[in-house]
């Protein structure tokens, strides 16, 4: 018997008589017969599940899906000035026309000669990424900032064959416990132990003899970003390099490859590794679902070899001048290797891979140049302004995009302020109170290019009227 | 075969597009950046001057400088060289639900792609309360777990969560340092292995009993021991067999002292028709990117769903989503959470999309997704078996949702395999086949899963290609040798890809490596 007909638009076969041929074909009366041989009694679900209506009208579903998000306020609507570690820059529209097409966006694991595009924009995602940081090898992105730190120590620590990481201690809490999670408690065998590095608290620079004073042979990398969690210049990035060499580690640096078109690139002041954030790079924020990291390092076998990340590598075909792509040491990988393999990989952002490769490509150096100029700019403005107000404190000044804002001495709490400037349409800074005691009271402001001096001044305002 | 439609012609896009960083020229600009006002500049100067001079960048990178259309014309000749699942009948890449992605979810996503994740819980009332439902109304149902976390930015991500959460458990218990083995299948996707080893674990794998096709009970049981950590299994395995005992296997593993992490990659055929929860799993996850129907996005961005007992809630990541009646809150009361995996909420919008997804099938259209992946599965196997070169490996008569074949036959009457088969689909618009991971225990394997999507015509068009490329193989050896011939490229150099002299992963390494310019 046919049973009742449920025909969606999503499943050719629920046709009821293109299912009855198939099942004669297959020379069974319906899926339960089927499922029987498969699945014992006890383990199946008797019963209809139990779940809302469904609303298989594509203009139902809209209506009810759009309904819920329209809860929702979006920093389209509302001026933002929140980035630790998800950052609103701007989008150019050929970055969303890519990430669009239904070529990238539905394909997954075919390979190179039938995807052979794909691994083409891979290899010049790495080749870009090269050209940021001053390196020959970079491979396809990670989940995020944290996991691709994650991964850069555990490589060190299998480089070095040392089993203790220095960070520093003002770091993104989230970001620590990604990497924690990577580097094993302490009864496990391959357990990496952490040795946190205080900071200048002048400047809100990494603190170069406290990094002496910890620093071993015990070491196997000294990690660190820059700009810092709290959007710190690390200027010491060459003297922090040359402490990690002294001591054979690896000098492993965290960066927003937005700042890459005016700060130096980190190859340059030693860097072994470098690992970051892509999100920036034309990705929107989709609230944390645009995050995705990456991992770059000089082309020796030896960091080669412990990478866990699937790396394209360009080669030659049968037809002379072709460019042809593969994976290089895919033995490397968990697909292969599984527990022997280095560490895991999966699917992680390789879309994003795509799309950071067109935005570098329509900003070129100029663009980047320019990009970097203009956040500085605008939030060294926005950092000038709020100082003007009383009870409004800027600790460290040589940031950039992000930047620390002390209220200890305007009589109200962040939390406070921060409900306040909603009223105003404004999402104020992350609040820090609680995440470092000694800085007090404290937001985490973020200025990119996408605010106008109109949006500073707006902020300002507000600022002092939720104060006054 | 009769009925059969004809062939048809199929040529991949050829466009010889240069690498992007040998275009353009210099001067050429992509995008305008937003200006800084007078007063700005006024105010506080030239960036420049707010750089420590140690620290400002002094030759600027060597990207491509290139105009608007030139960049939108190269990329768009990348994806026409680009097989996406939406071209091609994707029934080959198997344990990967090649499924279709509606277009309206695609739209409902955007909605969401200006929203920073930190703004306050009022101002994302929305998008919390999609997350608290997919998991509380859809997964809640779905596996009989209680509560969960959407972190995870895939399924290996997911497998690595799950791993620290039985580390943490045992943690917690003091009994850490003695339980450190983690017990899974050869047929497990890698990832149960991997991860689990990532996170510290040593690695006990079973291998299967040549006539199931499934590691024996008994195995199990020999294997379990006061070290036992953790059982980790894809279910159905990849080779489509469903472990009928596998209730009996997670009991003998919580009587070790053990924590059970049910991989339901592969999923798709078996949605309410067997759960999580009846098998006595502690903890599973679902890839919402292969089930629920997000789009594979090349590979990501994904999400590994993971769906836990209320025993094991206290050791999600944070923030969990909670709904107190009237709100959705971020909730990081979890005493024994293992923190974080992943930055912020995880790929909200990838739940996004599975939500309407979702939505638009309901109980019994979720269940339909079951049945007929699980019928379509079973009728390309009868058009399968008759191609020539094709076997079924392990005695196991009824599979799932996809099955491991074997062309080990092909390639002792012919000297072609499955390398050489896959590089001939392509020619007919095909995509390349997954074979298997590795080790590669069924020889010359390939893993086809006709999920819902594919319609009857679709399967047998797809079964039909590969039994005329399989015929060639015998008559006509010389095509599949030299494949592709269709294809954007021809046949790939695969030696310097492992040759530290030669391989390339930029383009400043290419130049130096193979034209002996130093940048």
């Amino acid at each position: 018997m046919i049973k009742k007909s449920f025909v969606h638009p999503y499943i050719p076969n629920s046709v009821p008589e293109v299912k009855m041929e198939m099942l004669e074909e297959i020379g069974a009366r319906d899926a339960d017969e089927l499922y029987a041989e498969m699945i014992p009694e006890r383990l199946r679900l008797r019963r209809a599940m139990d779940l809302p209506e469904p609303l298989p009208s594509e203009h139902e579903l809209k209506r009810h899906v759009e309904g819920i998000l329209s809860r929702n306020m979006t920093c389209s609507e509302y001026l933002n000035f929140r980035g630790a570690g998800c950052w609103q820059h701007y989008v150019p529209s050929v970055c969303d026309e890519i990430a669009g097409r239904s070529e990238f966006l539905t394909a997954y694991a075919g390979g190179a000669y039938s995807d052979l595009g794909r691994f083409q924009a891979f290899f010049e995602f790495q080749s870009l990424m090269g050209e940021l940081v001053g390196m020959e090898v970079s491979g396809l992105p990670t989940y995020d900032w944290g996991s691709s730190a994650g991964n850069a120590i555990r490589m060190a620590s299998r480089i070095s064959g040392r089993g203790e990481v220095i960070v520093p201690r003002i770091i993104s809490p989230e970001r620590l416990s990604i990497i924690e999670n990577y580097c094993q408690p302490k009864a496990m065998p391959d357990h990496i132990d952490f040795n946190y590095v205080d900071y200048d608290p002048e400047t809100g620079k990494l603190d170069l003899e406290d990094l002496k004073g910890k620093i071993s042979r015990k070491t196997a990398g000294v990690y660190f970003e820059n700009p810092s969690y709290i959007g710190v210049i690390e200027e010491n990035g060459r003297e922090i390099s040359e402490i990690a060499h002294d001591s054979g580690a690896e000098s492993i640096v965290g960066v927003d490859p937005i700042s890459l078109g005016v700060l130096a690139p980190p190859a340059e002041y030693g860097a072994d590794i470098v690992c970051g954030e892509i999100q920036p790079l034309g990705i929107h924020m989709h609230c944390g679902g645009g995050l995705g990291g990456f991992i770059a390092s000089r082309d020796e076998e030896r960091y080669v070899g412990e990478y866990p990340l699937r790396l394209i590598s360009v080669t030659d075909t049968e037809r002379s001048g072709e460019y042809g792509f593969g994976q290089c040491r895919f033995e490397r990988t968990s697909y292969i290797g599984r527990d022997q393999a280095k560490d895991w990989v999966g699917t992680a952002t390789a879309l994003w891979a795509v799309v950071a490769a067109v935005y570098l490509s329509l900003m070129g150096p100029e663009g980047m140049r320019e990009v970097g100029e203009v956040i500085i700019q605008k939030s060294q403005y926005a950092a000038k302004r709020l100082s003007e107000i009383e009870g409004v404190e800027i600790p460290f000044s040589g940031f950039f995009k992000e930047f620390l804002v002390n209220f200890d001495d305007a009589g109200k709490k962040v939390s406070e302020i921060n409900r306040a400037l909603l009223d105003h349409k404004i999402f104020g800074g992350k609040d820090l109170t609680g995440e470092f005691p000694e800085l007090g009271s404290s937001a985490l402001y973020c200025v990119t290019e996408v605010r106008a001096r109109e949006d500073i001044e707006k902020l300002a305002a507000a600022v002092e009227e939720v104060l006054r | 075969m009769s009925g059969a439609e004809a062939l048809r012609r199929y040529h991949a896009p050829v466009w010889d597009e240069p690498i992007i960083m040998e275009m353009g020229r210099e001067g050429e600009r992509g995008i305008i950046v937003p200006r800084v006002e007078e007063e700005i500049r006024r105010a506080v100067g030239e960036a420049e001057s707010h750089i420590p001079a140690k620290m400002r960048r002094k030759n600027p990178p060597k990207i491509p400088e290139l105009s608007q259309p030139q960049v939108l014309r190269h990329y768009l000749r990348l994806s026409q060289q680009t097989l996406g699942m939406e071209f091609d009948i994707d029934i080959g890449v198997g344990t990967c639900t090649m499924k279709y992605s509606p277009k309206v979810n695609e739209e409902l996503a955007g909605k969401i792609a200006e929203i920073h994740p930190l703004q306050d819980e009022d101002t994302i009332q929305g998008i919390l309360e999609i997350v608290y439902r997919f998991g509380h109304v859809f997964l809640k149902e779905i596996s009989g777990m209680d509560e969960f976390s959407f972190q995870p930015g895939g399924g290996s991500a997911a497998a690595h969560n799950n791993a620290c959460m039985i580390r943490k458990y045992h943690e917690v218990n003091g009994e850490l340092k003695q339980r450190n083995e983690i017990i899974t299948t050869i047929f497990s996707h890698p990832c149960d292995a991997a991860c689990p080893a990532t996170a510290g674990f040593k690695l006990v794998t079973l291998y299967p009993d040549e006539e199931t096709g499934l590691p024996s009970t008994e195995a199990l049981k020999a294997a379990v021991s006061e070290n036992t950590a953790g059982l980790f299994i894809t279910n159905p395995e990849d080779t489509g067999i469903f472990n009928p005992e596998i209730d009996e296997w997670t009991k003998i593993v919580h009587e070790a002292g053990g924590l059970c992490s049910y991989d339901q990659a592969n999923a798709n055929a078996i949605l309410g028709i067997t759960r999580a929860r009846e098998a006595g799993f502690d903890m599973c996850f679902f890839n919402l990117h292969k089930t629920f129907s997000s789009p594979h996005g090349s590979s990501g961005p994904a999400c590994g769903a993971v769906c836990v007992t209320e025993e094991l809630a206290s050791f999600l990541p944070v923030p969990v989503v909670v709904y107190d009646g009237e709100r959705y809150r971020l909730d990081y009361d979890r005493p024994h959470s293992i923190g974080r995996v992943r930055g912020f909420l995880g790929n909200v919008q990838v739940v996004l999309r599975s939500y309407a997804w979702a939505m638009s099938m309901g109980a019994e259209g979720l269940r339909e997704v079951a049945e007929v992946s699980m019928i379509n599965n079973n009728y390309l196997e009868k058009k399968l078996l008759e191609v020539p070169g094709v076997t079924k490996p392990y005695g196991t008569e009824r599979r799932v949702d996809q099955i491991r074949y074997s062309l080990e036959k092909l390639k002792r009457e012919t000297g072609l395999g499955i390398e050489d088969v896959n590089r001939r689909v392509v020619d007919f618009g095909i995509q390349s086949f997954f074979t298997s991971h590795h080790p590669w225990i069924v020889p010359e394997p390939f893993t086809p899963e006709p999920c819902e999507t594919y319609s009857k015509a679709d399967i047998d068009y797809w079964a039909q290609v590969l039994h005329h490329v399989c015929e060639e193989a015998y008559s006509n050896p010389e095509i599949l040798k030299t494949a592709p011939h269709n294809s954007t490229v021809s046949r790939i150099n695969s030696e310097p890809l492992d040759d530290p002299e030669r391989w390339a992963m930029t383009w400043r390494a290419y130049l130096r490596k193979r034209r002996g310019v130093r940048i």
